[in-house]
Protein backbone atom coordinates (compact mmCIF):
# COMPACT_ATOMS: atom_id res chain seq x y z
CA UNK A 1 0.00 0.00 0.00
CA UNK A 2 1.34 3.69 -0.52
CA UNK A 3 0.33 6.36 1.35
CA UNK A 4 1.59 10.50 1.14
CA UNK A 5 3.39 11.06 4.73
CA UNK A 6 3.49 14.96 5.99
CA UNK A 7 6.66 15.65 3.80
CA UNK A 8 4.95 14.70 0.56
CA UNK A 9 7.61 11.59 0.06
CA UNK A 10 6.08 8.36 -1.40
CA UNK A 11 7.03 5.65 0.96
CA UNK A 12 5.95 2.52 0.92
CA UNK A 13 4.06 1.01 3.76
CA UNK A 14 3.33 -2.68 3.71
CA UNK A 15 2.03 -4.74 6.25
CA UNK A 16 3.86 -8.07 7.62
CA UNK A 17 1.62 -10.76 5.87
CA UNK A 18 2.08 -8.09 2.93
CA UNK A 19 5.21 -8.28 2.70
CA UNK A 20 5.58 -12.16 3.78
CA UNK A 21 3.34 -12.81 0.74
CA UNK A 22 5.82 -11.29 -1.75
CA UNK A 23 8.64 -12.85 -0.25
CA UNK A 24 7.31 -16.40 -0.52
CA UNK A 25 7.09 -15.66 -4.52
CA UNK A 26 10.93 -15.56 -4.48
CA UNK A 27 11.00 -18.95 -2.69
CA UNK A 28 11.09 -21.38 -5.81
CA UNK A 29 10.72 -25.19 -6.35
CA UNK A 30 14.53 -25.96 -5.74
CA UNK A 31 13.82 -28.82 -8.36
CA UNK A 32 12.40 -26.35 -11.02
CA UNK A 33 13.61 -22.88 -10.07
CA UNK A 34 11.32 -21.18 -12.79
CA UNK A 35 8.39 -21.86 -10.31
CA UNK A 36 7.66 -20.26 -7.28
CA UNK A 37 5.60 -22.15 -4.52
CA UNK A 38 2.77 -19.86 -4.80
CA UNK A 39 2.61 -20.31 -8.13
CA UNK A 40 2.69 -24.19 -7.82
CA UNK A 41 -0.79 -23.60 -5.54
CA UNK A 42 1.31 -25.04 -2.43
CA UNK A 43 -0.17 -22.30 0.24
CA UNK A 44 -3.24 -23.29 1.41
CA UNK A 45 -2.93 -20.77 4.37
CA UNK A 46 -1.18 -17.91 5.99
CA UNK A 47 -2.00 -16.34 9.39
CA UNK A 48 0.11 -13.53 10.47
CA UNK A 49 -0.75 -12.71 14.19
CA UNK A 50 2.24 -9.70 15.36
CA UNK A 51 5.41 -11.35 14.91
CA UNK A 52 3.97 -15.00 14.14
CA UNK A 53 3.81 -16.29 10.24
CA UNK A 54 2.34 -19.57 10.51
CA UNK A 55 1.73 -21.12 6.87
CA UNK A 56 0.03 -24.52 5.70
CA UNK A 57 1.21 -26.11 2.64
CA UNK A 58 0.56 -29.13 0.83
CA UNK A 59 2.77 -30.96 -0.58
CA UNK A 60 3.12 -31.99 -4.82
CA UNK A 61 3.98 -35.51 -3.89
CA UNK A 62 4.61 -37.21 -0.38
CA UNK A 63 7.65 -38.59 -1.54
CA UNK A 64 8.96 -35.38 -2.75
CA UNK A 65 12.64 -35.05 -1.02
CA UNK A 66 12.47 -31.76 -1.85
CA UNK A 67 10.03 -30.52 1.03
CA UNK A 68 12.49 -30.18 3.97
CA UNK A 69 14.53 -28.07 1.92
CA UNK A 70 11.74 -25.89 0.74
CA UNK A 71 10.78 -25.07 4.13
CA UNK A 72 14.24 -23.91 5.53
CA UNK A 73 14.19 -21.63 2.81
CA UNK A 74 10.84 -20.18 3.72
CA UNK A 75 12.59 -19.46 7.10
CA UNK A 76 15.65 -18.23 5.57
CA UNK A 77 13.34 -15.73 3.48
CA UNK A 78 11.12 -14.49 6.05
CA UNK A 79 13.82 -14.14 8.60
CA UNK A 80 15.42 -11.36 6.34
CA UNK A 81 12.11 -9.43 6.62
CA UNK A 82 12.20 -8.55 10.36
CA UNK A 83 14.54 -10.15 13.21
CA UNK A 84 11.97 -10.86 15.47
CA UNK A 85 9.59 -12.80 13.32
CA UNK A 86 8.58 -16.22 14.27
CA UNK A 87 8.17 -18.68 11.37
CA UNK A 88 6.09 -21.97 11.40
CA UNK A 89 6.21 -24.04 8.74
CA UNK A 90 3.40 -27.08 8.38
CA UNK A 91 2.99 -29.39 5.51
CA UNK A 92 -0.99 -30.62 5.60
CA UNK A 93 -2.35 -33.08 3.00
CA UNK A 94 -6.23 -32.29 3.80
CA UNK A 95 -7.33 -30.56 1.12
CA UNK A 96 -5.03 -32.24 -1.17
CA UNK A 97 -2.99 -30.85 -3.58
CA UNK A 98 -3.99 -30.99 -7.57
CA UNK A 99 -2.71 -30.25 -10.58
CA UNK A 100 -5.51 -27.58 -11.09
CA UNK A 101 -3.93 -25.45 -8.42
CA UNK A 102 -0.91 -24.38 -10.32
CA UNK A 103 -1.82 -20.62 -11.67
CA UNK A 104 -1.68 -19.57 -15.30
CA UNK A 105 1.52 -17.77 -14.46
CA UNK A 106 2.90 -20.65 -12.71
CA UNK A 107 1.82 -22.66 -16.37
CA UNK A 108 3.10 -20.12 -18.36
CA UNK A 109 7.17 -20.12 -16.78
CA UNK A 110 6.50 -23.82 -16.59
CA UNK A 111 6.56 -23.57 -20.41
CA UNK A 112 9.43 -21.16 -20.29
CA UNK A 113 11.35 -23.84 -18.79
CA UNK A 114 10.77 -26.58 -21.14
CA UNK A 115 8.29 -27.96 -19.23
CA UNK A 116 4.83 -28.53 -20.45
CA UNK A 117 1.98 -27.65 -18.00
CA UNK A 118 -0.07 -30.27 -16.35
CA UNK A 119 -3.19 -31.56 -18.74
CA UNK A 120 -6.06 -28.98 -17.65
CA UNK A 121 -8.92 -31.18 -19.98
CA UNK A 122 -9.67 -34.85 -19.26
CA UNK A 123 -10.99 -36.76 -21.59
CA UNK A 124 -14.50 -38.76 -20.99
CA UNK A 125 -12.70 -42.00 -20.40
CA UNK A 126 -9.83 -39.85 -18.13
CA UNK A 127 -7.51 -39.55 -21.25
CA UNK A 128 -5.38 -36.99 -21.21
CA UNK A 129 -2.77 -35.29 -24.01
CA UNK A 130 -0.15 -32.76 -23.61
CA UNK A 131 1.09 -30.41 -26.29
CA UNK A 132 4.97 -30.01 -26.84
CA UNK A 133 5.88 -26.76 -24.72
CA UNK A 134 8.55 -26.19 -28.15
CA UNK A 135 6.57 -25.90 -30.81
CA UNK A 136 2.93 -26.63 -29.23
CA UNK A 137 2.45 -29.95 -31.36
CA UNK A 138 -0.32 -32.02 -30.01
CA UNK A 139 1.77 -34.69 -31.90
CA UNK A 140 3.30 -36.31 -28.81
CA UNK A 141 4.16 -39.58 -27.18
CA UNK A 142 4.58 -40.51 -23.66
CA UNK A 143 8.20 -42.27 -23.00
CA UNK A 144 7.98 -42.72 -19.31
CA UNK A 145 4.77 -41.69 -16.95
CA UNK A 146 7.74 -41.47 -14.79
CA UNK A 147 10.69 -38.56 -14.77
CA UNK A 148 13.48 -37.26 -12.98
CA UNK A 149 11.15 -36.46 -10.01
CA UNK A 150 7.72 -37.88 -8.83
CA UNK A 151 6.03 -34.51 -10.39
CA UNK A 152 6.95 -34.90 -13.98
CA UNK A 153 6.77 -37.58 -16.53
CA UNK A 154 8.90 -37.94 -19.90
CA UNK A 155 7.37 -36.82 -23.30
CA UNK A 156 8.73 -36.76 -26.62
CA UNK A 157 7.28 -34.34 -29.68
CA UNK A 158 7.06 -36.01 -32.81
CA UNK A 159 6.51 -32.60 -34.63
CA UNK A 160 10.00 -30.60 -33.30
CA UNK A 161 11.80 -33.81 -32.46
CA UNK A 162 12.46 -32.45 -29.06
CA UNK A 163 12.14 -34.68 -25.78
CA UNK A 164 10.27 -33.17 -22.75
CA UNK A 165 9.20 -33.57 -19.81
CA UNK A 166 5.77 -32.65 -18.48
CA UNK A 167 4.59 -32.22 -14.90
CA UNK A 168 2.16 -34.66 -14.14
CA UNK A 169 -2.05 -34.27 -13.91
CA UNK A 170 -3.01 -35.36 -10.34
CA UNK A 171 -6.57 -35.27 -9.75
CA UNK A 172 -9.32 -36.68 -6.43
CA UNK A 173 -11.09 -38.27 -9.79
CA UNK A 174 -8.34 -40.93 -10.42
CA UNK B 1 -19.83 -42.85 20.08
CA UNK B 2 -19.49 -44.80 17.09
CA UNK B 3 -23.23 -43.65 15.72
CA UNK B 4 -23.87 -45.05 12.13
CA UNK B 5 -26.70 -43.29 9.69
CA UNK B 6 -27.90 -45.26 7.00
CA UNK B 7 -28.55 -43.84 3.46
CA UNK B 8 -30.28 -46.38 1.85
CA UNK B 9 -29.20 -49.56 0.81
CA UNK B 10 -25.49 -50.95 1.92
CA UNK B 11 -24.02 -47.49 2.31
CA UNK B 12 -23.41 -45.89 5.36
CA UNK B 13 -21.88 -42.42 7.07
CA UNK B 14 -19.72 -43.01 9.98
CA UNK B 15 -18.91 -40.32 12.53
CA UNK B 16 -15.21 -38.85 12.25
CA UNK B 17 -13.08 -38.86 15.25
CA UNK B 18 -10.24 -36.31 15.21
CA UNK B 19 -6.65 -37.02 16.69
CA UNK B 20 -7.41 -35.92 20.12
CA UNK B 21 -10.92 -38.13 20.25
CA UNK B 22 -9.13 -40.94 19.32
CA UNK B 23 -6.84 -40.55 22.02
CA UNK B 24 -9.66 -40.09 24.84
CA UNK B 25 -10.70 -43.45 24.00
CA UNK B 26 -7.90 -46.29 24.79
CA UNK B 27 -9.80 -49.43 22.78
CA UNK B 28 -9.89 -47.27 19.20
CA UNK B 29 -6.61 -45.74 19.79
CA UNK B 30 -5.12 -49.25 20.45
CA UNK B 31 -7.16 -50.42 17.58
CA UNK B 32 -5.73 -47.79 15.12
CA UNK B 33 -2.18 -47.72 15.97
CA UNK B 34 -2.44 -51.11 14.74
CA UNK B 35 -3.82 -50.67 11.76
CA UNK B 36 -1.21 -47.71 10.84
CA UNK B 37 1.99 -49.83 12.02
CA UNK B 38 0.34 -52.51 9.26
CA UNK B 39 0.31 -49.82 6.77
CA UNK B 40 3.38 -47.92 7.47
CA UNK B 41 5.70 -51.21 7.78
CA UNK B 42 3.88 -52.62 4.24
CA UNK B 43 5.07 -49.61 2.35
CA UNK B 44 8.47 -49.43 4.31
CA UNK B 45 9.68 -52.38 3.66
CA UNK B 46 8.65 -52.68 -0.05
CA UNK B 47 9.75 -49.60 -0.94
CA UNK B 48 13.15 -50.25 0.36
CA UNK B 49 13.20 -53.80 -1.49
CA UNK B 50 11.87 -51.43 -4.63
CA UNK B 51 15.13 -49.69 -3.79
CA UNK B 52 17.23 -52.53 -3.90
CA UNK B 53 16.55 -52.56 -7.61
CA UNK B 54 18.46 -49.57 -8.29
CA UNK B 55 20.49 -49.51 -11.10
CA UNK B 56 19.42 -52.90 -11.92
CA UNK B 57 15.85 -53.07 -13.27
CA UNK B 58 15.90 -54.47 -16.90
CA UNK B 59 16.28 -51.16 -18.94
CA UNK B 60 17.16 -47.34 -17.77
CA UNK B 61 13.25 -45.66 -18.32
CA UNK B 62 12.51 -48.95 -15.87
CA UNK B 63 15.12 -47.76 -13.13
CA UNK B 64 13.92 -44.29 -13.19
CA UNK B 65 10.19 -44.99 -12.75
CA UNK B 66 10.64 -47.98 -10.19
CA UNK B 67 12.94 -45.64 -8.27
CA UNK B 68 10.02 -42.54 -8.15
CA UNK B 69 7.71 -45.14 -7.37
CA UNK B 70 9.88 -46.30 -4.23
CA UNK B 71 10.47 -43.02 -3.70
CA UNK B 72 6.27 -42.12 -3.46
CA UNK B 73 5.55 -45.21 -1.53
CA UNK B 74 8.56 -44.27 1.53
CA UNK B 75 6.72 -41.28 1.03
CA UNK B 76 3.33 -42.55 1.92
CA UNK B 77 4.95 -45.02 4.70
CA UNK B 78 6.02 -41.49 6.42
CA UNK B 79 3.12 -40.44 6.30
CA UNK B 80 1.33 -43.04 8.41
CA UNK B 81 4.48 -42.94 11.21
CA UNK B 82 3.53 -39.43 11.20
CA UNK B 83 0.14 -40.11 12.02
CA UNK B 84 1.46 -42.99 14.66
CA UNK B 85 3.87 -40.28 16.02
CA UNK B 86 0.73 -37.51 16.38
CA UNK B 87 -0.75 -40.43 19.24
CA UNK B 88 2.25 -40.35 20.90
CA UNK B 89 3.94 -43.76 19.84
CA UNK B 90 7.16 -41.75 18.73
CA UNK B 91 9.06 -40.12 16.64
CA UNK B 92 9.13 -41.10 12.62
CA UNK B 93 12.77 -41.92 12.33
CA UNK B 94 12.11 -44.34 15.59
CA UNK B 95 9.53 -46.25 14.12
CA UNK B 96 10.78 -46.38 11.51
CA UNK B 97 14.46 -47.37 12.53
CA UNK B 98 14.52 -48.68 16.01
CA UNK B 99 11.96 -51.05 16.02
CA UNK B 100 12.86 -55.02 16.64
CA UNK B 101 11.83 -57.57 14.10
CA UNK B 102 9.12 -58.69 16.62
CA UNK B 103 7.37 -55.08 16.27
CA UNK B 104 6.56 -55.11 13.03
CA UNK B 105 3.70 -55.05 11.74
CA UNK B 106 4.31 -55.75 7.79
CA UNK B 107 3.15 -58.70 5.69
CA UNK B 108 5.42 -61.46 4.83
CA UNK B 109 5.75 -61.47 1.33
CA UNK B 110 6.81 -57.87 1.59
CA UNK B 111 10.14 -58.67 3.38
CA UNK B 112 10.81 -61.15 1.04
CA UNK B 113 14.52 -60.88 -0.62
CA UNK B 114 14.13 -60.21 -4.32
CA UNK B 115 16.32 -62.86 -5.20
CA UNK B 116 19.43 -64.69 -4.15
CA UNK B 117 22.46 -62.72 -3.72
CA UNK B 118 23.12 -59.14 -2.21
CA UNK B 119 22.31 -55.42 -3.88
CA UNK B 120 25.98 -55.30 -3.32
CA UNK B 121 27.31 -58.11 -4.98
CA UNK B 122 26.28 -60.79 -7.45
CA UNK B 123 22.59 -59.62 -6.87
CA UNK B 124 20.75 -62.47 -9.04
CA UNK B 125 17.19 -61.26 -8.77
CA UNK B 126 13.75 -62.16 -10.19
CA UNK B 127 12.28 -59.54 -12.33
CA UNK B 128 9.16 -61.70 -12.45
CA UNK B 129 8.84 -61.76 -8.80
CA UNK B 130 9.03 -57.81 -8.26
CA UNK B 131 6.36 -57.67 -11.57
CA UNK B 132 3.77 -59.60 -9.56
CA UNK B 133 4.52 -58.87 -6.06
CA UNK B 134 4.59 -54.95 -6.99
CA UNK B 135 1.53 -55.32 -8.61
CA UNK B 136 -0.75 -57.44 -6.64
CA UNK B 137 0.42 -55.26 -3.68
CA UNK B 138 -0.75 -52.56 -5.39
CA UNK B 139 -3.77 -53.69 -6.66
CA UNK B 140 -4.46 -54.40 -2.79
CA UNK B 141 -3.06 -51.32 -1.43
CA UNK B 142 -5.48 -49.40 -3.63
CA UNK B 143 -8.75 -51.71 -2.27
CA UNK B 144 -7.67 -50.70 1.30
CA UNK B 145 -6.94 -47.40 0.58
CA UNK B 146 -10.56 -47.02 -1.09
CA UNK B 147 -12.09 -48.25 2.20
CA UNK B 148 -10.09 -45.65 4.49
CA UNK B 149 -11.67 -43.29 2.40
CA UNK B 150 -14.50 -43.83 4.90
CA UNK B 151 -11.97 -44.40 7.72
CA UNK B 152 -13.86 -43.29 11.19
CA UNK B 153 -10.14 -41.69 11.56
CA UNK B 154 -10.54 -38.33 10.06
CA UNK B 155 -6.72 -38.21 9.35
CA UNK B 156 -6.46 -41.64 7.88
CA UNK B 157 -9.44 -40.70 5.43
CA UNK B 158 -7.62 -37.78 4.59
CA UNK B 159 -3.93 -39.70 3.73
CA UNK B 160 -6.15 -41.96 1.81
CA UNK B 161 -7.69 -39.70 -0.82
CA UNK B 162 -4.20 -38.41 -0.92
CA UNK B 163 -2.58 -41.97 -1.40
CA UNK B 164 -4.86 -42.57 -4.09
CA UNK B 165 -4.17 -40.09 -6.37
CA UNK B 166 -0.40 -41.17 -6.48
CA UNK B 167 -1.08 -44.83 -6.73
CA UNK B 168 -2.90 -44.60 -9.91
CA UNK B 169 0.03 -43.79 -11.78
CA UNK B 170 2.05 -47.51 -10.03
CA UNK B 171 -0.94 -49.08 -10.82
CA UNK B 172 -1.01 -48.23 -14.37
CA UNK B 173 2.99 -49.46 -14.15
CA UNK B 174 2.55 -52.22 -12.89
CA UNK B 175 -0.58 -53.46 -14.43
CA UNK B 176 1.43 -52.66 -18.19
CA UNK B 177 4.13 -54.53 -16.88
CA UNK B 178 1.85 -57.96 -16.02
CA UNK B 179 -0.25 -58.11 -18.89
CA UNK B 180 2.91 -57.66 -21.28
CA UNK B 181 5.06 -60.69 -19.70
CA UNK B 182 1.99 -62.59 -19.07
CA UNK B 183 1.36 -62.57 -22.97
CA UNK B 184 4.92 -62.80 -23.86
CA UNK B 185 4.60 -66.69 -23.79
CA UNK B 186 7.78 -68.49 -23.42
CA UNK B 187 10.14 -68.34 -20.82
CA UNK B 188 8.63 -65.08 -19.71
CA UNK B 189 5.05 -66.76 -18.96
CA UNK B 190 6.81 -69.66 -17.33
CA UNK B 191 8.58 -67.50 -14.73
CA UNK B 192 5.51 -65.14 -14.34
CA UNK B 193 3.34 -68.35 -13.36
CA UNK B 194 6.69 -69.06 -10.72
CA UNK B 195 6.14 -65.72 -9.68
CA UNK B 196 2.37 -65.79 -8.94
CA UNK B 197 2.58 -68.99 -7.35
CA UNK B 198 5.36 -67.94 -4.75
CA UNK B 199 2.99 -64.67 -4.04
CA UNK B 200 0.08 -66.36 -3.81
CA UNK B 201 1.22 -68.48 -1.60
CA UNK B 202 1.95 -65.74 0.83
CA UNK B 203 -1.25 -63.51 -0.50
CA UNK B 204 -3.08 -63.81 2.50
CA UNK B 205 -1.00 -61.95 4.64
CA UNK B 206 -1.54 -58.72 2.38
CA UNK B 207 -5.50 -58.29 3.39
CA UNK B 208 -4.90 -59.72 6.97
CA UNK B 209 -5.85 -57.69 9.69
CA UNK B 210 -3.98 -59.53 11.90
CA UNK B 211 -5.45 -61.24 15.77
CA UNK B 212 -6.62 -57.53 16.29
CA UNK B 213 -8.47 -57.39 12.83
CA UNK B 214 -12.30 -57.88 14.66
CA UNK B 215 -11.56 -54.68 17.16
CA UNK B 216 -10.00 -52.75 13.87
CA UNK B 217 -12.93 -53.19 11.68
CA UNK B 218 -15.48 -52.65 14.85
CA UNK B 219 -13.85 -49.13 14.98
CA UNK B 220 -15.06 -48.55 11.38
CA UNK B 221 -11.51 -48.33 10.49
CA UNK B 222 -11.57 -50.03 7.54
CA UNK B 223 -13.70 -53.08 6.21
CA UNK B 224 -13.38 -56.50 6.78
CA UNK B 225 -10.66 -58.84 5.69
CA UNK B 226 -13.39 -60.75 3.45
CA UNK B 227 -14.45 -57.61 2.01
CA UNK B 228 -11.13 -56.70 1.14
CA UNK B 229 -10.77 -60.28 0.04
CA UNK B 230 -13.75 -60.02 -2.41
CA UNK B 231 -13.10 -56.62 -3.69
CA UNK B 232 -9.69 -57.47 -4.69
CA UNK B 233 -11.00 -60.42 -6.92
CA UNK B 234 -13.73 -58.49 -8.22
CA UNK B 235 -11.23 -55.81 -9.47
CA UNK B 236 -8.39 -58.15 -10.64
CA UNK B 237 -10.81 -60.48 -12.52
CA UNK B 238 -11.10 -59.03 -15.91
CA UNK B 239 -6.73 -58.69 -15.55
CA UNK B 240 -6.62 -62.27 -15.10
CA UNK B 241 -8.89 -63.32 -17.77
CA UNK B 242 -7.27 -61.02 -20.47
CA UNK B 243 -4.28 -62.73 -19.53
CA UNK B 244 -5.69 -66.21 -19.40
CA UNK B 245 -5.35 -67.19 -16.03
CA UNK B 246 -7.71 -68.37 -13.30
CA UNK B 247 -8.38 -66.02 -10.37
CA UNK B 248 -7.14 -67.53 -6.97
CA UNK B 249 -9.71 -68.86 -4.59
CA UNK B 250 -7.79 -69.10 -2.11
CA UNK B 251 -5.35 -66.31 0.18
CA UNK B 252 -3.18 -68.63 1.78
CA UNK B 253 -0.30 -67.08 4.56
CA UNK B 254 2.23 -69.90 4.09
CA UNK B 255 5.53 -68.26 6.27
CA UNK B 256 2.59 -66.96 8.75
CA UNK B 257 1.02 -63.84 9.82
CA UNK B 258 3.40 -60.66 9.62
CA UNK B 259 -0.02 -58.80 11.30
CA UNK B 260 1.34 -61.11 14.20
CA UNK B 261 4.39 -59.87 14.75
CA UNK B 262 5.96 -63.35 12.75
CA UNK B 263 9.11 -62.41 10.60
CA UNK B 264 11.21 -64.21 8.63
CA UNK B 265 15.34 -63.85 8.63
CA UNK B 266 14.91 -61.54 5.15
CA UNK B 267 13.22 -58.92 7.71
CA UNK B 268 15.71 -59.03 10.31
CA UNK B 269 18.35 -58.26 7.77
CA UNK B 270 17.09 -55.74 6.18
CA UNK B 271 15.77 -53.59 9.08
CA UNK B 272 19.47 -54.19 10.01
CA UNK B 273 20.70 -52.64 6.91
CA UNK B 274 18.02 -49.78 6.59
CA UNK B 275 19.07 -48.05 10.36
CA UNK B 276 22.90 -48.60 9.35
CA UNK B 277 23.20 -45.08 8.82
CA UNK B 278 20.21 -43.85 11.44
CA UNK B 279 21.69 -45.96 14.11
CA UNK B 280 25.55 -44.03 13.52
CA UNK B 281 24.34 -41.10 14.85
CA UNK B 282 20.55 -41.03 16.19
CA UNK B 283 20.48 -37.42 17.07
CA UNK B 284 22.36 -36.11 13.99
CA UNK B 285 19.90 -34.53 11.25
CA UNK B 286 20.90 -35.79 7.75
Amino acid sequence: MTVKDNNQEIVNVHTLEERVLEALYFVKDPEIDAISIIELGMLEKLEVLDNKVKLQLLPTFMGCPALDIIKNNIEKALSGLSEEVEVDVQFIYHPPWTSARVSEAGRQKLKEFGIAPPPKVFGPDGSWSVNCPYCDSEYTSIDNLFGPTACRSILYCKSCKNPFEAMKPVSTLM
Amino acid sequence: MRRKYYHGEGSTIVKKLNSAEALENPSYKDSLAELLYQLADDDFILAYRGSEWLGLAPHIEEDVAFSSINQDTMGHAAMYYQLLEDLGEGSVDALAHVRTPEQRRNAILLEMANGPGDYLREPDYDWAFAVVRHYFYTAAKKIKINSMKNSSYQPLSETAVKISMELYYHQLHWKTWFEQLMLAGGEARSRMEQAITIVMDDFGGLLSLGNKGAEIVRHDLIDSEEILQKRWKEAMKPVFNSVNLQIPTRFPMKHGDGRNGVHTDDLTKAISTLGEVYHFDPAASW
